[in-house]
């Protein structure tokens, strides 16, 4: 097990994740090091493509922050972000990489302290994980 | 007469017939014929031999019913249109009465993913009613499907097709069985009946287009003997409808066998009394044996010698 | 539209073993409506191609282009010049759009990277449907427009097979009996007579599959 710090990519959407974020500043609770927010207006707007290329590009794991299944505002974002993890996913597998590098994690504007956990949790298994084999 | 058979003179005669099924064996072994000639012959006017039934490989329907011939027992050859196209089937005709085959049963044949050779290329040049066609054509005609110059020789067939009264949609039935008197078909042989009412149902619909008076109809029966043998049927021929009152009496009974052939025999005789059928056709699953047994007790035995 | 599938990514990277810069090429028509093989898709191969390449200590150049259709002459031309610079071509259009650019390229090799499935029709978002077989002779008038060439496993012309049930076929219970959608649609439109006609056997020598490789030439449109 390297000692290493992984980059994270966190997608946070407008409606739960950036919020959770700000609670988790107001709190006072830590992020892991080496974590890169990237704000979205909903987890609907990530494409497939972000997800990948963010591995691609140097993350060693990413995570998105979307609203809890029957609370998207924009309807179906979320469900639309699940499918797209399910394809990123699919692919991970079949080029022999870790599909636990890209996950979602559901919850609500004032879960600071859920997103920092999970943040943490992701980190220590990336830790184990070791580097992305894919980075370019 | 059309083609002299002895199924053709008992059918012509008014005379109920009686016909049952020979299955070829899965290889060359000649005494799977030979077994299953001799435990019918004499009990039925004409024997079904299959054709590559349920898409399982099997010696081919030609070359089984003209050792049937041989054989001194008189065959329905079958011929399905999955596996080959007009050219094969012509060609085939052709070689069939030549080795002394007078009566065939068009179908189109269960679709060849049900079998032993899944990845095999379809073929269903003709479907069934076309094959109707192009069989009438050779033999009334002289000629080719589609063709001027006459064929050397003589094609003499009774033909046969089949129907299905419980397929759906089930107004369609009377429709589909009048396209194929239309196409030529002498005589029918339904899937196998085990639900009477709904059969009566169909029959009426039947009598009602005149149908029964243009075509010879034959009604298939099959003993149930076991629990087996009803998943059996309901796979071989996957729209066959076993009622439960029937599985219930088979499966409940001190012994299934016996419950089976009484079941087969008051079917026969319920048979009997509905107007517009012409004979019964007998198959058995592999259970050969039986057949005796079930056309003796149905008071079909002996057959009659023309 | 044709609809297609992308191969497994690991029989992709046989192919492609050998080279290490490549053009993935994809289509702006019939693969991008059923999403083997449009811009997005082009991305998201090249992604995971790079990323797998690199787990192996093997890094390849992937190069990315979406013609707006692969199968016609003008639009692979364009790719002359990227074409240049590569050692290979992936093309995840359909079987056609492949044979175009190697009609065109015949000095590099061009690999397919979907399996060209059927052409078909979008039923919802994300399930596409076999609607016709390109038989040459089409039937739907005496059909109610719906195709039993394609849509009967038998590709019956005269009823349904014994094997129908409840509108379904023998083979597939997700697959309607053509013939059961033929017969409810003929009886909606008060054409259920079409039912009793004798459609005759189909010229498959002359006019359809088995005649050959088919041809169409518009003369008047040879300038």
């Amino acid at each position: 097990m390297l000692d290493f710090d992984p980059k994270i990519i966190a997608f946070c959407c407008d409606q739960s994740g950036y919020p959770a974020a700000d609670t988790a500043g107001t709190l006072k609770l830590k992020l892991p090091k080496n974590v890169e927010i990237v704000r979205v207006p909903c987890a609907g707007c990530i494409e497939t493509i972000y997800l990948l290329k963010a591995l691609e590009k140097g993350a060693d794991g990413v995570l998105v922050f979307a609203c809890y299944e029957e609370n998207c505002q924009f309807l179906r974002g979320n469900l639309r972000a699940k499918g797209r993890l399910s394809y990123a996913h699919r692919m991970l597998e079949k080029i022999g990489l870790e599909k636990e590098r890209i996950e979602i994690c559901h919850l609500a504007t004032n879960s600071g302290a859920k997103l920092v956990e999970t943040l943490r949790r992701k980190s220590e298994q990336l830790k184990k994980m070791g580097p992305n084999p894919g980075k370019l | 007469m059309k083609a002299g058979s002895n199924l053709e003179k008992v059918l012509e005669k008014g005379l109920f017939a009686v016909t049952g099924e020979l299955g070829p064996p899965e290889g060359n072994d000649v005494s799977v014929v030979k077994r299953k000639a001799d435990l019918l012959r004499g009990y039925v006017d004409a024997v079904n031999v299959t054709d590559n039934q349920t898409a399982i490989v099997r010696m081919s329907s030609l070359a089984a019913s003209a050792l049937v011939v041989q054989m001194g027992l008189e065959p329905i050859m079958h011929m399905v249109t999955r596996d080959r196209n007009r050219i094969a089937i012509q060609s085939d005709i052709f070689g069939a009465t030549a080795l002394g085959i007078k009566n065939m049963l068009c179908m189109s044949g269960v679709h060849h993913t049900f079998g032993n050779q899944v990845d095999a290329k379809n073929v269903h040049d003709l479907d069934s009613i076309q094959l109707i066609d192009c069989v009438r054509t050779l033999r009334d005609q002289g000629t080719l499907l589609g063709g001027d110059e006459k064929i050397e020789g003589k094609v003499d067939l009774l033909i046969g097709a089949v129907m299905n009264p419980f397929a759906d949609p089930f107004e369609f039935q009377a429709v589909r069985l009048a396209k194929k008197i239309r196409a030529g078909a002498d005589f029918i042989q339904t899937y196998p009946i085990y639900d009477m009412e709904r059969f009566k149902e169909w029959m009426k619909m039947v009598r009602d287009r005149g149908l029964d008076k243009k075509v010879y109809i034959l009604v298939t029966l099959c003993p149930l003997g076991s629990e087996e043998m009803i998943h059996c049927m309901e796979k071989d021929f996957p729209r066959t409808a076993v009622p439960d009152e029937i599985v219930n009496r088979i499966v409940k009974s001190e012994n299934s066998a016996i419950e089976g052939v009484k079941l087969c025999v008051d079917q026969i005789r319920e048979i009997r009394e509905i107007e517009g059928i012409h004979g019964i056709h007998l198959i058995n699953m592999g259970w050969t044996e039986i057949t005796r047994q079930i056309i003796e007790m149905g008071g079909l035995f002996p057959r009659p010698k023309i | 539209m044709i609809k297609a599938e992308q191969k497994p990514i690991d029989e992709i990277l046989k192919y492609l073993n050998p080279y290490n810069k490549i053009l993935l090429s994809g289509c702006g028509a019939c693969v991008t409506v059923c999403h083997a093989g449009g811009e997005k898709e082009v991305e998201l191969l090249a992604s995971g191609l790079r990323m797998a390449r690199q787990k192996i200590g093997k890094k390849i150049e992937v190069l990315e282009i979406t013609p707006a259709r692969q199968c016609e002459p003008e639009f692979a031309l364009e790719m002359s010049e990227t074409i240049e610079k590569v050692e290979a071509v992936l093309s995840i259009s359909c079987g056609v759009g492949v044979q175009t650019l190697v009609r065109h390229f015949q000095k590099i090799p061009i690999f397919p990277g979907v399996n060209t499935s059927f052409l078909g029709e979008t039923i919802t978002h994300g399930v596409w449907e076999e609607r016709c077989q390109a038989c040459g002779n089409c039937v739907l008038e005496k059909t109610g427009g719906i195709c039993p060439i394609s849509r009967c496993a038998k590709q019956l012309l005269n009823g349904p097979c014994g094997g129908s049930s409840k509108g379904k076929c023998e083979i597939k219970k997700e697959a309607d009996c053509a013939w059961q959608l033929i017969y409810d649609r003929l009886k909606t439109l008060n054409q259920l007579y079409r039912m009793e006609e004798i459609i005759p056997a189909k010229r498959w020598g002359v006019e359809s599959r088995d005649s050959g490789l088919r041809r169409i030439i518009r003369e008047d449109l040879k300038v």
